[in-house]
């Protein structure tokens, strides 16, 4: 297959996004992480491809590859994406201004809560599937979906020593906001202090 | 009851039922679907009931309560066969002269007929307007059958096309005349099912499932609902047949916990095919097993998407799954599933029984059979109506739906639901049918027709849905919850009169976006109700941001009340009647409405006295200077009366 012109060759199986990576092409990611099922929800790993003269957008971290496939990782329609997920991202966390920058994107047209928080799942997914923890999940529905930590497994002392969490955050959010604050609606605080009482 | 070991004992069984049943006995049907239900067709069965006694009639005519007869809004519908003498919204104060002019004084009870235009009254069923020009194939028997029992469903043939495909034909076979009769799927997409089907029976595994889609969820779209209320058998027969030529053992049926009679006339049918043996081991002695298992939903519009569907089976919040495979391929539990919706299934014993040709004898070359829809909105005849593919929107809008109410002008009809769009009165003549609608910048969707007349403002309507679908958006991927919130900002921004000059361009951009990078169908397909009307109605959204106006004068942000001094007579009615007190005035006394006080709620302008119509709506220029408290009015009350 090709990406952005240059020929690449890849297992079957793999997605366009791994194969790129190993062939040293970056494709841009949120939501994705090397130990984790692909989630496909920031959409900004997007790559415009084409088969049999169609082209298409697809997410690349979940698109496996195939023989023959023309990708490119960078065309105009892929660009107005990403630049468009970035106002988005950028309406309810600011503190991704330098990384939007990046992308030739000052500043976002939109206004929405600030939550600093972009919901790419990471925090959430990695205490499930990595280390089995289940100690965060989403609550709440479409723009009221929301990062919380389970108050049960918080308060059972699991988080105390793992903090992995933290690094995986894209946003900072999580370290920041566990260790000061609150998170909207959910007193990580309270339940922290009850975990250092134990 | 002995369970059905064979076709044979299914057609022993039906004429057992058919021949204790005399069609020249009377028999009054009183629809029990969820509209008559509302209008009180419980205490009307109560009271029929009481009067057949009363007048020593119970040997010699019989009741049933039916399925959804679909002309809901002129409920309680009553139906009396043989002849089919229809009577609309009867109370059950009227049961007593029903009783006693049918079946004593042989007459008609003028009162409660249809009356059509000129004011004439049609006494059938089949010659009412609305009735006259569908085509009732699917839909049909929801009239004839008592929908919890399965005596009725076997007396008009049921389960006939089930012994036909399990011992008469092969499961290729079965697949091969659902694929010639080219079904397309009933739920959104238009998939051609024959080819679903065949992918989920060619996909490897041996545990393959079938289910009914029955998480109906559009505004204004209950035809999958009153289908599954009304002859939940059907549905099951049909995917029965469906299983049989897939290779599937186990089906599921996910239904809307909103829907409560459909859960429990769907209970009721399925214990009952148990109890008959066209559910479990060994289906009339064919040697084919299959059940089937409820799933309730709870309440998520993006669970009527596929891979959220089966994720929500899976026992996990219903979101929808990042994955480029199918689910035909690997749906619940990574096992081929096919899914198809409640009208598609309910079309498969039809084209078993009849065949293919006869299936694509009706509709267009693209789009075969009937399709059922939900017209609801300002025509005058509202309810669900089945008609062939390719009816034009003026037939259906027109001929059937008897026109708009109160004599107002066409402006739109919005098709699909959420993810469908509004089309202007240029398009009164497209021939309804998946391809045409799609073309338009619409589509099928699940079938929900809403119109809409002159007094309907079309960005208040791209609003009304976006504000839907930011609702019902899961929030998973950033372009559909991001995405929809913004363009709701935008389309709020201008209905509220702060709308800004590229506006319009900036919704376009956010539309481009959504449709190319969402995750599932929902975010897809969520720009569609701003993109139509942006396409068909631009010079209104131009009106708001540009002369501040609405044309249609229903933006609040938008609009003043201002009462005529010329026209206004003192009634006092507005006056009496303003929630905000805004309206002064006396006897004599031309009534004034303070603009600071004005809440806008359009209760002086609905209740000002036609004769009179005092009371003006204005958008998009300055109201006029009221004349000073005091003033007489110029007609006093009583010299004109």
């Amino acid at each position: 297959m090709t990406i952005d012109g240059k020929e690449v060759e890849a297992e079957e199986g793999k997605t366009i996004l791994e194969a790129a990576r190993s062939a040293g092409i970056h494709i841009p990611t949120f939501c994705y992480h090397e130990k984790l099922t692909p989630y496909g929800a920031c959409r900004f790993c997007t790559v415009e491809i084409s088969k049999k003269g169609k082209s298409r957008l697809v997410t690349s971290c979940v698109y496996n590859v195939e023989d023959g496939l023309v990708v490119q990782t960078n065309s105009p329609k892929v660009i107005k994406i990403r630049k468009m997920l970035l106002e988005f991202m950028l309406a309810s966390a600011p503190v991704l201004a330098e990384v939007a920058k990046q992308y030739g994107v000052e500043k976002s047209r939109f206004k929405s809560e600030v939550t600093q928080c972009i919901l790419c799942g990471l925090c959430a997914r990695y205490c499930a599937e990595v280390k089995g923890a289940n100690a965060i999940t989403f609550v709440g529905r479409g723009v009221k979906r929301r990062v919380a930590f389970v108050d049960e497994v918080v308060s059972s002392g699991v988080c105390m020593d793992c903090r992995q969490c933290f690094g995986v955050c894209p946003t900072g959010k999580i370290p920041r906001e566990t260790d000061g604050a609150s998170f909207e609606g959910i007193t990580v605080q309270d339940v922290l202090s009850r975990m250092n009482r134990k | 009851m002995a369970k059905l070991r064979s076709p044979a004992d299914l057609e022993k069984k039906r004429e057992q039922i058919v021949s204790k049943r005399d069609p020249s006995k009377p028999c009054i049907t009183i629809c029990s679907g969820t509209g008559c239900h509302a209008l009180g067709s419980d205490k009307l069965h109560e009271a029929i009931v009481t009067e057949i006694s009363k007048n020593g009639l119970r040997r010699k005519v019989d009741v049933r309560r039916t399925g959804c007869h679909g002309f809901c809004e002129r409920g309680p519908v009553v139906v009396i066969f043989p002849d089919e003498t229809c009577y609309l919204g009867m109370k059950p104060a009227d049961a007593s002269e029903v009783i006693s002019k049918t079946f004593v004084e042989k007459q008609l009870v003028e009162r409660l007929l249809y009356k059509d235009g000129s004011g004439a009254s049609v006494a059938l069923e089949g010659e009412i307007p609305f009735y006259k020009h569908q085509t009732r194939t699917v839909f049909g028997n929801n009239r004839l059958i008592d929908p919890k029992s399965i005596d009725d469903y076997l007396a008009v043939g049921g389960y006939s096309a089930l012994a036909k495909a399990l011992l008469q034909m092969s499961p290729e076979q079965v697949l091969e005349q659902v694929k010639r009769a080219n079904l397309r799927g009933r739920g959104g997409g238009g998939f051609p099912a024959g080819v679903k089907w065949e992918t989920t029976r060619n996909a490897p595994g041996d545990t393959k499932y079938v289910i009914v889609n029955a998480d109906e969820g559009d505004p204004g779209a209950f035809m999958d609902r009153s289908l599954l209320e009304g002859n939940p058998h059907v549905v099951l027969e049909g995917l029965i047949i469906g299983a049989y030529a897939i290779g599937s053992h186990e089906g599921f049926v996910y239904v809307r916990q909103e829907y409560p009679l459909a859960v429990s006339n769907l209970t009721a049918a399925l214990g009952q095919a148990r109890d008959y043996g066209l559910l479990g081991k060994n289906i009339l002695g064919s040697g084919f097993d299959f059940d089937v298992t409820i799933h309730r939903g709870a309440g998520a519009f993006v669970s009527g998407e596929s891979s959220a569907l089966m994720t929500a089976i899976e026992g996990m919040v219903g979101e929808p799954r990042p994955k480029y495979v199918r689910t035909a391929v690997s749906g619940i539990w990574e096992r081929p599933s096919n899914l198809n919706n409640v009208e598609t299934w309910a079309n498969v014993p039809l084209i078993i029984n009849r065949g293919a040709d006869w299936f694509t004898g009706v509709g267009t070359a693209g789009s075969k059979g009937t399709k059922i829809f939900a017209l609801v909105g300002k025509v005058n005849n509202t309810g669900l109506v089945e008609v062939p593919m390719g009816m034009s929107l003026r037939d259906i809008i027109y001929k059937i739906g008897g026109g708009i109410r109160s004599g107002r002008r066409f402006k739109a009809v919005q098709t699909g639901g959420p993810s469908g769009g509004c089309l202007p009165e240029s398009l009164l003549d497209l021939h309804v049918d998946f391809d045409e609608l799609t073309g338009a910048g619409s589509m099928m969707g699940s079938g929900g027709m809403i119109v809409m007349d002159e007094d309907t403002c079309m960005v208040d309507i791209a609003r009304y849905f976006t504000n839907f679908l930011a609702d019902e958006s899961c929030g998973k991927c950033i372009p559909c919850r991001a995405g929809i919130e913004q363009m709701l900002e935008v389309l709020e921004r201008i209905c509220a009169g702060k709308g800004e000059k590229g506006d319009i361009d900036l919704l376009e951009e956010i539309s481009d976006v959504v449709r190319d990078a969402s995750l599932c169908a929902l975010g897809q397909t969520a720009p569609n109700p701003v993109m139509s009307t942006i396409r068909y109605f631009r010079d209104e959204y131009v009106a708001h941001i540009e002369q501040k106006r609405c044309p249609a004068r229903v933006c609040k942000a938008l609009v003043s009340y201002f009462i005529d001094p010329v026209k206004c007579s003192a009634c006092g009615i507005c006056l009496r009647n303003c929630p905000a007190d805004a309206i002064s005035g006396g006897k004599n006394l031309v009534h004034i409405i303070d603009q600071q006080k004005c809440i806008k709620c359009n209760t002086c302008f609905e209740i000002c006295p036609t004769r009179f119509s005092a009371v003006l709506r204005i958008s998009g220029e300055p109201v006029p200077a009221a004349p000073p408290l005091g003033t007489e009015v110029a007609r006093k009350k009583g010299k004109q009366e």
